[in-house]
């Protein structure tokens, strides 16, 4: 019984390989698979069937709520903390609140653009698994890998190998856990 | 961001017979081989020279006042005010570049968005120091403009066109920051996979966050570049607009007009495109990158600063004529005295600089000719800076008293802070360049032709 294995990773020279790979290891039922590309593929995600909608809603709550924000703020401050007559207008004299409001809102609507990408993303994640395979350092370069985890219920470690080897891969390798 | 189909021929974005490896090896290289070359040095140390008499410029200041600044009534807004409107304004043409490009979908941009957007937070954080040591004293600085309850129980006057500008620009600043910082990550990635110093290693690793490339993280990534690029747009766009109410809700003549938001964001916009050819053209030689940007990026930004050089000329054009048909006799008069009042020679240069000078770029000669580009790029950054300046101090030393006319000249200490802040953009810019890759990598593999993936069958 050899150790056990995080996954396997198959390396291939062109996006156009690595997609045409991964709509086919996705139609053999496979679910828990990864793409890894030095640029974005968008057809690797597509042929994953990944796309995640919820970053829109995260930004635009995000913009809400500094819209709300720089607003309340003005509000607050000009007709109760500190209210101010000025030239006669109206403590809540809201045409001259929408610069700073609209400014908040994309502030907070870019904040949490970031920190949201960042946070389903699942990073910051200095170690994963795939680090451990030496070549893995070319995706980030050259290189296009297809990673299948072991945690997939169709993973068998003979089967899957042959699936992989069928695609004609430029090498397998095992990732340690 | 497909390049466009080749319906008639069109110079290549990227020169051909690179491969996702050559690109990052050039672009990496420049980071990561650890030699730079003498230009750099020079320029460098020439940057840090200036750096160090803004610092004495600075400490001076706060000892003594801004008595020692050539500001007096009349004239009680000069160099200050008009250095950040300058520096603020060469930070446009970053945002230009990679977000409303982005969405327009020019191929182009992506040769020339790192270093822009680089160039757009060194000119932020140069125009950001003005309105914080225009006082003095700084450290007042924190109850005037933020608004944080304080022990005087006061808040700052949100109806004022100085507490927008405020928000605006910081507003501004971590957008850029933000944006940028978003390129950078799968870069800072191929920089800690290829490092060999253990240091670089692990700086690059903590700033990749583990950045794998992962399909899944792309998609999010992808999504979050296209929305921050539609929140800057409009942003770049209000950033100016706010500068400008600075000037057009007060009732000085020659400031108060309609036409100043449109015309202070195309001006922004066209020193910013100057700005950028002035960098993009010496270090394009120095590193060789003539293969990433190409002539076709010289002549497009070309354009696009000659395209918004005449929005500015009808800027110009529109004051004049609403000097004579408001009927107005101050407004009239504030024209009249910026052509031929004792700043007359300021007003015609300016308008050398930044309508004669630029119909050069008609020409594709001149276009396609980094030396020529060059010139006419110093001479816009020059006439942007007078074109402030004419606002500024023209609108203001002939009061609506005569009794209270008055000169306005610099003082050493004015040009000390102004050529300061230029030396510290030079010393951030290159030190920028030493550091971080100066072109986006991953964004320059995407027009490799290898990149393209073809449509699949049944799928």
């Amino acid at each position: 019984m050899a150790a056990p294995v995080y996954g396997l990773l198959a390396e291939f020279d062109s996006p156009a390989e690595l997609v045409a790979a991964t709509r086919r290891v996705h139609d053999a039922g496979y679910r828990r698979i990864d793409t890894f590309s030095p640029f974005p593929v968008e057809e690797a995600w597509e042929a994953m069937h990944h796309h995640d909608k919820r970053l829109s809603l995260i930004v635009l709550l995000g913009g809400l709520t500094g819209m709300c924000s720089g607003y309340g703020l003005e509000y607050w401050v000009h007709t109760m903390a500190y209210p101010i007559n000025v030239a006669g207008k109206p403590l809540n004299s809201w045409p001259q609140f929408i610069p700073v409001t609209f400014e908040m809102t994309i502030l907070f609507a870019a904040i949490s653009a970031l920190l949201g990408m960042i946070v389903l993303n699942g990073l910051p994640m200095p170690y994963h698994p795939v680090f451990n395979v030496e070549r893995f350092a070319r995706a980030s370069q050259d290189k296009f890998f297809l990673l299948i985890e072991s945690a997939d219920p169709k993973f068998d470690r003979s089967g899957t190998l042959e699936l992989l080897k069928g695609l004609n891969p430029n090498e397998i390798n095992e990732v340690e856990p | 961001m497909d390049p466009k189909p080749a319906t008639y021929p069109t110079a290549p974005l990227i020169e051909p017979g690179h491969t996702f490896e050559s690109i990052t090896e050039k672009i990496s290289g420049v980071v990561l081989s650890g030699r730079q070359p003498l230009f750099w040095f020079v320029v460098l140390g020439f940057g840090m020279l200036l750096t160090g008499m803004l610092g004495m410029a600075i400490a001076w200041l706060l000892l003594r006042g801004v008595g020692i600044w050539g500001v007096n009534i009349p004239v009680g807004w000069g160099f200050a005010i008009i250095n950040f409107v300058w520096w603020i304004g060469i930070g446009h043409a970053g945002t230009l570049i990679s977000a409303i490009l982005l969405l327009l979908k020019q191929g182009w941009r992506t040769s020339i968005n790192r270093f822009a957007e680089a160039m757009t937070i060194f000119a932020v954080m140069c125009a950001g120091l003005f309105p914080l040591v225009h006082t003095g004293r700084p450290w007042l600085a924190a109850y005037w403009l933020f608004p944080y309850p304080n022990s005087m129980s006061i808040w700052p006057q949100f109806r004022s066109p100085l507490i927008w500008d405020v928000f605006a620009v910081s507003t501004y600043f971590t957008v850029s920051l933000i944006f940028w910082y978003t390129g950078l990550i799968p870069d800072l990635a191929t920089l800690r996979d290829r490092a060999k110093n253990r240091a670089a290693k692990i700086i690059y690793g903590m700033f990749s966050l583990g950045w794998r490339g992962s399909g899944r993280h792309w998609q999010r990534y992808e999504h979050i570049y296209l929305l921050l690029a539609g929140l800057s747009t409009p942003l770049v766009l209000s950033v100016h607009t706010v500068v400008s109410f600075d000037f057009s809700i007060g009732i000085v003549p020659g400031w108060h007009t309609t036409i100043f938001p449109p015309y202070f964001v195309a001006g922004a916009i066209y020193d910013g495109f100057a700005m950028v050819l002035t960098l993009a053209i010496p270090i394009r030689a120095v590193y060789h990158l003539e293969d990433f940007i190409t002539t076709r990026h010289l002549e497009n930004m070309a354009k696009v600063t000659l395209a918004t050089g005449l929005i500015v000329a009808y800027g110009y054009t529109s004051e004049v004529f609403f000097g004579w048909y408001s009927a107005n006799k101050y407004e009239g008069f504030m024209v009249w005295n910026r052509m031929t009042g004792p700043y007359w020679y300021m007003y015609w240069t300016l308008i050398f600089c930044n309508i004669i000078s630029p119909q050069w770029l008609w020409f594709k000669k001149v276009r396609t000719s980094p030396v020529l580009l060059f010139c006419v790029a110093m001479i816009v950054n020059v006439g942007m800076w007078l074109e402030r300046f004419v606002i500024v101090v023209v609108s203001l030393h002939r009061d609506f008293v005569p009794a209270a006319w008055g000169m306005y000249h610099g003082t050493k200490w004015d040009y000390m802070t102004f050529f300061g802040t230029i030396g510290f953009f030079l010393t951030m810019f290159f030190l920028f360049i030493r550091a971080l890759p100066m072109i986006s990598i991953f964004e320059m593999r995407t027009l490799a032709p290898a990149a393209k993936v073809p449509a699949a069958e049944g799928h």
